[in-house]
């Protein structure tokens, strides 16, 4: 049997036993409690979802055999992996097609199903019918089978071979046992660490919004309206961490390796996570007041439908091509996209019969709500969340809009906003505004217990933050609105929270932990308000030589954004506080810790090695020795930039340019931290190393000695010619004579001197060895010696010099925002654990009771 | 007395659900504001002679040569790394110019289909941001299978 086979049948059977624990369990939940059968149809589901479980990760290791052992016969491997993949890009490749990225998903339901299994044995059946009804859903997306007769396909296979890909396919007909040698190769965006952890991360965040909707479902089913609450509030907070975390990741490998200037862009992409995942944290906050106050209670329920309906509905905007011309990112449909939409209806309706039966089931509220108690300052907190995410949705759905009314036979022809990222900033930075100003008030209610008429409690941290928030906005020069709301708001939670921890929790390890995320939040914010909202564009084009005659120029009088930069080779350039000089590409040698230059080594063309035309050394330490051949990252060129800072110091940054012959050109940048911004620099045009420029055709000078002469635009002066015993290459016997000559070159800012020879020897063999100068793009041979004239004569060929397009960008305060990701992560896994501690503690209890 | 207590009550929440839906009824209007437009060149030009200085998206094709080469493309980073050019085709096989004042995109050459967002000025459409679809990144269209054997060891 095939890998291929094997794969397709482990897809097959893990699809089928997912049905079968669903019967089963289906079964179990439906049986009065005291039925004997219902333990008998419990352990036969509960063995039907281990064995489903064993099958998914048969399913997965297979995928991965294939990918590991490069075996390009089959699509997946030849189109997302090749040879001179690490080990670690492979698992990348893993994820980078949509059936991998289900399997990963599928993964984690599987691991977490067990799980749960394992340690909720009383809500085990009704809550297992609905998980495992999700898994067996989700499986099909990978079934690939093909209904007969009426020619609907199921899912879409990872395990095809290439004929069965392209069926038909004209190279096939000649060769129909064609392997190809190498594989296609990873998004080189995708060669990064964040991308190897962030898929992972982000879709135990999709599998872990299921646990907290299917204990609903059970509840709802079961009439237990407020019971379901206890088990599925630890879990919704680690949906928080994990989705929160793996949204961040995103956001971090975006800033590192996209050359998108940004973490955060408010793409499509972006949003259908965000939105979801901003439900979940209002959803936490209505759960943890949902068992006092009934409107709580039944947002709570309506949040957690929210949330994982939110998933699927972001699993087909960025799977199902719709927003094909609204998003950078490029989504293609595999034919899945009406199978998406079905199984998003079919839990929206599910989810509303449930919800509907029994609505008039749960409690409702005798007193109104008083505005000085914790719960309506948490639920305002929720609906402001709530809020946030609505307003994000809308604009991202306007594809989905323009869809709906096409269908209708209408015309709508609707685009997103244009500038998106000033256009949701616009909002969201008023709505997290108000979300941080309410997570402080709610603090003080929730530890304090704020009475009527005793507000001077929430007096003090006022003053402070007032005092504080005015100090920063004089100092740190603020001047917008907005910025000043948004500075003042978070430095108000800042010193809210900071006094709840020091004041009423008086440092208390177990129930800081909703304090300390706010923390977090609160930092973030600040971090993003400088980074994003102060960032300074180094790279201005100030040389003030009218680069061009274009009318375009002279007409616009320059106004235009000019913010990359032209560096050449070797020449200085000012750039706002620095001095950038551009040193040349750069390569990296995969065992060597640093760069070196790309003259170093000789790529050989169409694989990932080299040969060494140099020892390599570096510092003291020799690497590999002249001849060598060594592993590099072959598409990779590094640019060498050098930043000099007024006082002298010196920095040199790398950024990189990938040549992947298959998909383009790709650029990422490369970051100076320091402590209080980072510097950021991307290349935006940058020469090939692998492809020299081609010399230009021969010119002839012959000159005198101190003549002037012009070189390719150059001002060139013979200064000398004398005789030399070393010419570095060829070894002179004492016999032969050389002479070198001394060219000096005047260019813009400094002069360089070219320094030919020319050797005679014995048996009037003539010698010239060339000069190349790299920095002027000039190579300079000596042809000739005229004693008559006393004239010399010189072959000089030049090229274009090597230059590189750059952009730099200051992000002040970049590092407040990293630390605040970590305090939210901190504090959010503290509550995390405390509610699962007290999860735990009532349930054993539970049981004792049950045996009692 | 009872009576007139529920009735502040109820007034309360529903002060409150009005509120809310009243944002909510404002987003959905300011999106619709600010949503921009898919248009044409006709259409853009149009837009420009009214005075009007929103922006709009154009989805057009590039015209390639036979040898693949884009037309019409122009950028030379010597003279001005900022300012890029093409000849974009929309929708109603309209040609016009297109000035990008910004480095050539990365991925331009790959690019078949772009969708281009801005405005026309006089005799150029001026677009300060490129979506491109590039058919060899996430596609399983039919393969190219002379670079995959290009192999050489």
């Amino acid at each position: 049997m095939t890998l291929g086979n094997l794969g397709h049948l482990l897809v097959i059977f893990s699809f089928v036993t997912s049905l079968v624990a669903t019967y089963a369990y289906l079964r179990a939940t439906l049986l009065s409690t005291d039925n004997l059968q219902v333990e008998t149809w419990k352990r036969f589901a509960r063995g039907a979802f281990y064995i489903h479980a064993a099958a998914v990760i048969g399913v997965c290791a297979t995928l991965y055999v294939i990918i590991y052992g490069h075996h390009f016969e089959y699509h997946y491997a030849w189109s997302h992996s090749s040879r001179a993949l690490p080990w670690y890009y492979m698992l990348s490749c893993f994820w980078e097609g949509q059936e991998g990225s289900f399997m990963l998903w599928m993964f984690w339901q599987a691991v977490l199903g067990v799980i749960l299994i394992r340690t909720n044995k009383l809500w085990e059946a009704p809550m297992m019918t609905v998980y495992a009804l999700v898994q067996a859903f989700l499986t099909s997306m990978i079934l690939g089978v093909i209904i007969p007769g009426l020619d609907f396909k199921i899912g879409s296979t990872p395990f095809l071979t290439i004929a069965e890909a392209n069926p038909g396919a004209p190279f096939l007909q000649l060769n129909p046992d064609f392997v190809p040698k190498d594989g296609n190769g990873l998004n080189p965006l995708l060669q990064n660490y964040w991308m190897v952890i962030h898929p992972p991360t982000l879709f135990l965040g999709f599998a872990l919004t299921l646990v907290p909707f299917a204990y609903l479902m059970a509840g709802l089913w079961r009439k237990q309206v407020v019971e379901w609450l206890r088990p599925a509030l630890p879990w919704t907070l680690l949906t928080g961490v994990i989705l929160g975390v793996g949204i961040l990741m995103g956001g971090y490998w975006a800033y590192e390796t996209l050359s998108f200037n940004s973490y955060w862009s408010w793409d499509p992409v972006e949003n259908a996570v965000y939105v979801p995942w901003l439900i979940v944290i209002a959803a936490l906050h209505t759960m943890i007041i949902a068992k006092k106050n009934a409107t709580a209670l039944k947002t709570s329920v309506i949040l957690i439908i929210a949330q994982f309906i939110l998933i699927l509905y972001s699993t087909f905007l960025t799977r199902s091509g719709i927003l094909g011309n609204a998003s950078v990112h490029s989504f293609t449909d595999l034919g899945l996209s009406g199978q998406l939409l079905l199984y998003l209806f079919a839990f929206i309706i599910v989810a509303t019969i449930l919800t509907v039966r029994v609505w008039k089931l749960m409690p409702s509220d005798k007193d109104e709500v008083s505005t000085y108690s914790r719960e309506f300052w948490l639920f305002m907190g929720a609906t402001v969340l709530c809020l946030a995410s609505f307003q994000v949705i809308i604009p991202t759905s306007i594809p989905v809009w323009n869809s709906i009314v096409q269908a209708f036979g209408g015309v709508s022809k609707l685009a997103p906003p244009t500038d998106a990222i000033s256009y949701y900033t616009k909002f969201q930075l008023w709505f997290f505004a108000v979300i941080t100003i309410l997570s402080g008030i709610g603090q003080y209610f929730w530890w304090k217990r704020v009475q009527k008429g005793k507000m001077q409690d929430l007096l003090t941290p006022v003053w402070i933050s007032l005092f504080i928030s005015a100090l920063l906005i004089t100092f740190g020069g603020i001047n917008k609105l907005p910025y000043i709301a948004l500075l003042t708001a978070a430095v108000f939670a800042l010193v809210s929270n900071i006094t709840i921890i020091i004041g009423v929790l008086r440092g208390s390890y177990r129930v800081s932990g909703g304090s300390i995320t706010h923390i977090g939040v609160a930092l973030m914010l600040i971090g993003i308000l400088w980074s994003s909202g102060y960032q300074k564009v180094v790279s201005l084009n100030a040389s003030g030589l009218l680069i061009s005659k274009d009318d375009y120029f002279t007409k616009e009088d320059n106004k235009e954004n000019k913010e990359n930069v032209l560096l050449w080779l070797g020449q200085p350039t000012r750039m706002g506080d620095y001095l950038l000089t551009y040193r040349g590409p750069r390569i990296e040698i995969r065992d060597v810790p640093e760069f070196v230059p790309n003259t170093w080594v000789d790529v050989i063309e169409g694989d990932f090695h080299a040969v060494c035309l140099r020892d390599i050394t570096i510092g003291e330490k020799t690497y590999h020795k002249k001849g060598d051949t060594v592993a590099v990252y072959a598409e990779n060129a590094h640019y060498e930039v050098e930043y000099r800072e007024p006082n002298g110091r010196i920095a040199t940054l790398y950024p990189r340019v990938q040549f992947n012959e298959k998909m383009g050109l790709v650029t990422s940048p490369d970051i100076k931290r320091e402590l209080n911004k980072d510097l950021y620099s991307y290349v935006t045009v940058g020469s090939d190393p692998k492809k020299a420029e081609e010399w230009s055709p021969t010119e002839n000078f012959r000159v005198a000695m101190q003549d002037t002469f012009f070189v390719n635009d150059f001002v060139a002066v013979l200064e000398s010619v004398g005789r030399t015993d070393k010419v570095e290459g060829i070894a002179l016997t004492p016999n032969d004579v050389a002479v070198k000559a001394q060219i000096k070159i005047l260019d813009k800012e400094r002069e360089y001197y070219i320094t030919p020879t020319f050797a005679i020897n014995q048996e009037r063999m003539v010698m010239r060895k060339p000069e190349v100068n790299e920095d002027l793009g000039l190579r300079v041979q000596f042809m000739e010696i005229d004693p008559k004239t006393g004239t010399f004569s010189f072959a000089v060929n030049s090229k274009q010099r090597d230059y590189i397009v750059m952009k730099a960008v200051e992000k002040p305060l970049i590092n407040v925002l990293w630390i605040g990701t970590i305090v939210l992560v901190i504090g959010f896994m503290m509550s995390t654990i405390r509610r699962f501690r007290e999860f735990r503690l009532v349930r054993d209890k539970g049981v004792e009771l049950e045996k009692v | 007395m009872v009576e007139s207590k529920i009735s502040t009550t109820m007034k309360k929440i529903h002060i409150f659900g009005l509120i809310v839906i009243a944002i909510a009824i404002g987003i959905i209007v300011s999106t619709y504001g600010s949503a921009s437009t898919y248009s044409n060149f006709t259409e853009a030009e149009e837009l420009a002679k009214e005075g009007e200085t929103s922006e709009v998206h154009v989805v057009g094709k590039l015209t390639k040569d036979a040898n693949g080469q884009i037309v019409g493309m122009k950028y030379d980073p010597v003279m001005d790394a900022n300012r890029f050019e093409f000849m974009l085709v929309d929708t109603n096989k309209i040609v016009k110019k297109v000035v990008y004042l910004s480095p050539k995109p990365q991925d331009f050459d790959k690019s078949e289909q772009v969708v281009v967002i801005g405005r026309m000025q006089k005799d150029y459409f001026e677009c300060n941001k490129i979506l491109m679809k590039c058919p060899s990144k996430y596609t399983n269209e039919a393969p190219d299978f002379k670079e995959a054997t290009a192999e050489k060891i």
